[in-house]
């Protein structure tokens, strides 16, 4: 009862600190809203990347979105599981391999069958590159070839790795919009690499030309 | 009812009035000319009448709060331009401390120095020792790589959005003989006559602008929008003397310095985003772009208009 209502109590203050922070805006696609059960993928900066998403989706969206993170970062203390589980209620996945003992694909397809969407980072791990996009890891394709139905979503995070680049404690204010891509989905006959080029490329698209932001 | 009282309610009754025949001709152009919402300049005009009352509104309430409702709400004003400012610099990661420090001591200290009414260090503080001070914090992390470009920036987004923007609140720390307790009808003068310019050149240039006035900077400004502009706003500034403690001739010559500094002070701004390559400077407010888009008039009159107000009419 407690830890539900701090839970909330968290997720409100969270989610008022990073728009007051950020001044997060959503672009939509033209087509609208992305569906009601959705898979966000995003490029990764920073680890307030899905709080963002998060925060801008309208609260019928917010409700069944949960993040797919990293077990051993978010199981680390009490307070990083209170706020990955019951705050966020994260798709926690082991990403070592060769240690893991449950298969993370499954893990997100056991989600989405519960009505859930699901908030992922394919690159894997934070892009501290100059690269604008690592390359994606395969777990967008095998998912989708899982549960071909649900659509997959594109989102450009800009400007939040700006905010809090890695190493500092202290965030700045900037202002941070999202910009939601037009939902895919994979072909049947697509090839994995097919998949991966196109989903990278529908990403990519939606990332403010490079002279906009040249810092 | 004290007279700055009722000052006051007889200067928000005019600006409701005028809002509400705003709105009226507002809602008779979008029935006639975009009954379905396409007429794009329709709907804008609309959408900025819509956030004018709002900004009144919030202006009311802080005015009703007194000075520590002025002072937080244009510290929150400086925090979302200062915010929508460095969105848009060149910063690298050897900056993130001097910004933070921009947003986490400096800005707040301006403001508490204009609460404690510690006019010597305020009108030094961000000028001397926020520029000495922040390219030190900078520099410590050995990143020269377009070092001068990056610590200037920094400084001017402070002195704009921080320094300058808070010398309207500054208006409250002048001791005007015979004009005791009454300072906050000189904000309201300053931003009713900055203000108002804006409106009249954007309606006189609507009505009969043709020629432009600075193509490069700024396409939609015309002469006639400027001369209009400035001489109503200048006109109705004068019409506004009884509030301040100027005489009615004394008040115009204030408000055409008001309205000439603001103009010039929007071309200013308006390079900065043309270089930029944005239209507006954030989303802030709806129909007129970025909380800067409205503020930049303001921002460029309000330390003249302190500072001649100061030199003539104080005793600080």
């Amino acid at each position: 009862m407690i830890r539900d209502f701090l839970a909330r109590l968290a997720s409100v203050a969270i989610m008022m600190f990073a728009r007051a922070l950020t001044a997060a805006r959503a672009l939509w696609h033209e087509t609208g809203l992305p569906p009601r059960q959705s898979v966000y993928f995003a490029n990764h900066s920073s680890h307030g990347d899905f709080i963002l998403i998060w925060a801008v989706l309208p609260p019928w969206l917010r409700q069944r979105a949960r993040p797919v993170a990293s077990a051993e970062y978010w199981l680390k203390s009490k307070l990083t599981s209170f706020i990955g589980g019951d705050v966020f209620n994260a798709v926690l996945i082991e990403r070592d391999p060769a240690a893991r003992t449950s298969d993370p694909v499954e893990q997100m397809a056991a989600a989405l069958d519960e009505g859930a969407s699901l908030i992922v980072f394919p690159e894997g791990t934070r892009n501290q590159t100059e690269a604008r996009l690592l390359p994606f890891k395969s777990g967008l394709y095998h998912l989708a070839r899982k549960r071909p139905d649900v659509a997959l979503v594109p989102v450009w995070i800009n400007n939040l790795n700006r905010v809090m680049p890695k190493g500092e404690f202290v965030p700045i204010p900037l202002i941070c919009t999202i910009n939601f891509g037009e939902p895919l989905k994979v072909e049947p006959d697509e090839s994995k690499e097919d998949f991966i080029a196109r989903a990278q490329g529908a990403l990519l698209s939606l990332a403010p030309t490079q002279t906009d932001n040249d810092a | 009812m004290s007279t700055t009282t009722s000052d006051m309610v007889t200067l928000l009754l005019g600006v409701g009035g005028i809002l509400l025949f705003a709105s009226s001709v507002g809602y008779v152009l979008q029935r006639k000319l975009s009954p379905d919402g396409s007429n794009g300049a329709i709907e804008n005009l609309n959408a900025r009448i819509k956030a004018w009352w709002a900004m009144v509104f919030l202006i009311a309430i802080a005015f009703i709060a007194g000075r520590v409702g002025v002072l937080l709400l244009f510290a929150f004003c400086s925090f979302a331009a200062l915010r929508e400012f460095i969105t848009l610099i060149n910063t690298r990661r050897a900056d993130h401390w001097a910004i933070a420090a921009a947003f986490f001591l400096a800005l707040p200290i301006n403001y508490y120095l204009l609460w404690a009414e510690e006019y010597g260090i305020y009108a030094i503080f961000i000028p001397v020792y926020a520029f000495l001070l922040m390219p030190i914090i900078a520099v410590l992390r050995g990143d020269t790589q377009n070092f001068l470009l990056r610590i200037s920036e920094v400084q001017w987004a402070l002195m704009i959005c921080v320094f300058c923007a808070s010398h309207v609140p500054a208006l409250l720390t002048l001791q005007i003989p015979g004009y005791e307790g009454r300072n906050v009808l000189l904000i309201a003068f300053l931003v009713i006559v900055v203000q108002s310019s804006d409106v009249l050149q954007y309606v006189w240039g609507k009505l009969f602008g043709r020629t432009k006035i600075a193509p490069k900077l700024s396409p939609s400004k015309t002469v006639e929008g400027f001369v209009g502009g400035v001489a109503s706003a200048t006109l109705l500034g004068a019409s506004l003397w009884w509030i301040t403690p100027f005489t009615p001739l004394q008040a115009g010559v204030m408000s055409l310095i008001i309205t000439l500094m603001g103009f010039f002070g929007g071309l200013v701004m308006s390079a900065i985003k043309r270089d930029r390559g944005v239209k507006d400077w954030g989303h802030l407010i709806e129909g007129h772009g970025g909380l800067i888009d409205r503020l930049d008039s303001v921002v460029f009159s309000a330390p003249i208009f302190f500072h001649l107000t100061r030199y003539w009419w104080s005793l600080t």
